[in-house]
């Protein structure tokens, strides 16, 4: 009847203003969806479980720390271990160019910079949704 | 039948954490998989305790359940640990229906323990201070084995007095520099406490908040909502009026203390079956509205409505007789 795309936007990691996730977690609300935010410094372990407990569509990671190599690997194998491995991961944040295709490689759907439209995104996750 | 829901059901939701979760969304989309799980589990019910929490935004009632899951899950002594289910509940927004639901920002501290399930939802709509589904997915963590539930209400103000319906224990949350003319707790509210608590006990003004209180519950001669029998050998509960101080910690046990007191005090007097009759009585009536209107809904021919409309615009019509036919066409007959 009433099905609502349910993302959960995470800050993995040690760093410590979340100003870009919470610009995405409103631009989502705003196309309609429901974003479950978890706040600052969430361990993957935080992350899998949240994503597990509120059964989310999509997770989207901001991470602006660098740590993104150990984070996100980590999160995804936490995400299969416990059930959830058709949930697609997004990762935000500053990633270098050559990190991308590592982080495609672990499982990420996709990569987004600080220059990325949030309407991209909306529309990524619209069509990711709409092929369920 | 949906592969989520066999009749075993309650065996295999029993400790499952992501079948409750799965079964959680049905329920929220209130799907055919959803309903059968709730039909199939219904026997296997009734046995949490739940406890609602409400009060106006930013008071600290995310951060109050918080600390009263780490109360309860470190126990009183007495009893073994209880798991802990957690509802908290955010407005939609009424313009796109997206929400965003921020409550597990203060709940941190409960990660990792797996005694504890942290539910968000989004009101879609509802604007009784929980979402339509809010009983239900609190009766799936009842089936999962959650002994203690916890529902934080969207908290928009005078109009939430539906956890009073769903919780046990209402407690209601107060703090200063609300402003105590404009208190978010008017008589409306203060009626479904069984528990007031003032939180941010921390700032200038708590003296305050507590005397307005208080004189609140003596103007309305308050003493829970089982003071309307009235005589003077039924067990009266007195409501307490609390302090804490929940970004620390402070003063949650005692509010778990007063809850248990306040179980008990249900339990010892008759207010337990008559609450959990009134409350079984509420859901069937709005069941039934629903289930009419859906109907009608369903069964109403095409342009059936819009035709009314305009006869009704044009004066050709009347309303009282256009409502007789509507219902008559989708198989209602009463006359
Ligand atoms: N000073 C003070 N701040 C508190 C207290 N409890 C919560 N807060 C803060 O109040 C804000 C709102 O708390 P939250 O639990 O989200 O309130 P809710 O909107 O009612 O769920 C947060 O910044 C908390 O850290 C308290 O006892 N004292
Ligand atoms: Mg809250």
């Amino acid at each position: 009847m009433d099905q609502k795309i349910r993302v959960l936007i995470a800050k993995p990691g040690l760093d410590g203003h979340d100003r870009g996730a919470k610009v995405i977690a409103r631009a989502l609300r705003d196309a309609g969806m429901e974003v479950i935010y978890t706040g600052l410094r969430q361990t993957p372990e935080m992350v899998a479980e949240a994503a597990l407990q509120e059964n989310v569509d999509i997770v989207g990671l901001s991470i602006l720390s660098g740590a993104h190599l150990t984070l996100v690997p980590r999160i995804i194998e936490l995400m299969q271990a416990n059930g959830q491995s058709k949930v697609p991961v997004f990762v935000g944040g500053i990633i270098p160019e050559e990190d991308v295709n590592v982080l495609l490689d672990a499982g990420v759907k996709a990569v987004y910079g600080p220059g990325s439209a949030t309407t991209q995104i909306i529309d990524d996750i619209q069509k990711l949704m709409a092929e369920k | 039948m949906s592969s989520l829901v066999s009749s075993r059901l309650h065996e295999d939701i029993w400790d499952n954490r992501l079948l409750l979760a799965r079964l959680i969304t049905e329920v929220e989309n209130d799907t055919a998989t959803g309903r059968d799980a709730l039909e199939i589990l219904y026997p296997h019910t009734g046995n949490a305790y739940i406890i609602g929490i409400t009060g106006a935004p930013g008071v600290g009632k995310s951060s109050l359940v918080n600390q009263l899951a780490l109360a309860f899950r470190k126990g009183t002594g007495k009893e073994t640990k209880p798991h802990v289910g957690i509802i908290a509940v955010d407005p939609s927004s009424p313009f796109t229906g997206g929400a965003i639901l921020g409550d597990r920002v203060r709940m941190r501290d409960l990660s990792g323990d797996t005694g504890i399930f942290i539910r968000s939802m989004a009101a879609r709509g509802a604007i009784g201070g929980l979402a339509r589904t809010t009983a239900q997915v609190a009766r799936l963590m009842d089936a999962a084995g959650f002994e203690v539930i916890l529902v934080e209400t969207v908290g928009a103000g005078q109009a939430e007095v539906e956890i009073a319906s769903l919780a046990h224990t209402t407690i209601v949350v107060d703090a200063p520099g609300l402003g105590d003319d404009i208190q978010a707790i008017k008589a409306g509210i203060l009626e479904i406490a069984d528990i007031l608590v003032v939180n941010k006990a921390d700032l200038p003004g708590v003296e305050n908040t507590e005397r307005a209180l208080q004189a609140m519950l003596q103007l309305s001669n308050h003493s829970g909502r089982a003071s309307s029998a009235g005589s003077s050998s039924t067990p009266v509960w007195e409501v307490p009026v609390l302090r804490t101080v929940s970004n620390k910690g402070e003063g949650a046990f005692e509010v778990m203390e007063n809850a248990l007191a306040h179980l008990h005090f249900l339990r010892t007097s008759n207010e337990w079956e008559k609450r959990q009759h009134l409350r079984i009585r509420d859901e069937v009536e709005n069941l039934v509205m629903q289930t009419m209107q859906q109907h009608w809904m369903k069964n109403l021919p095409p342009s059936a409505l819009d035709k009314s409309v305009e006869a009704l615009y044009s004066r050709k019509a009347t309303p009282y007789q256009t409502v007789k036919d509507l219902l008559k066409l989708s198989g209602f007959n009463f006359d």
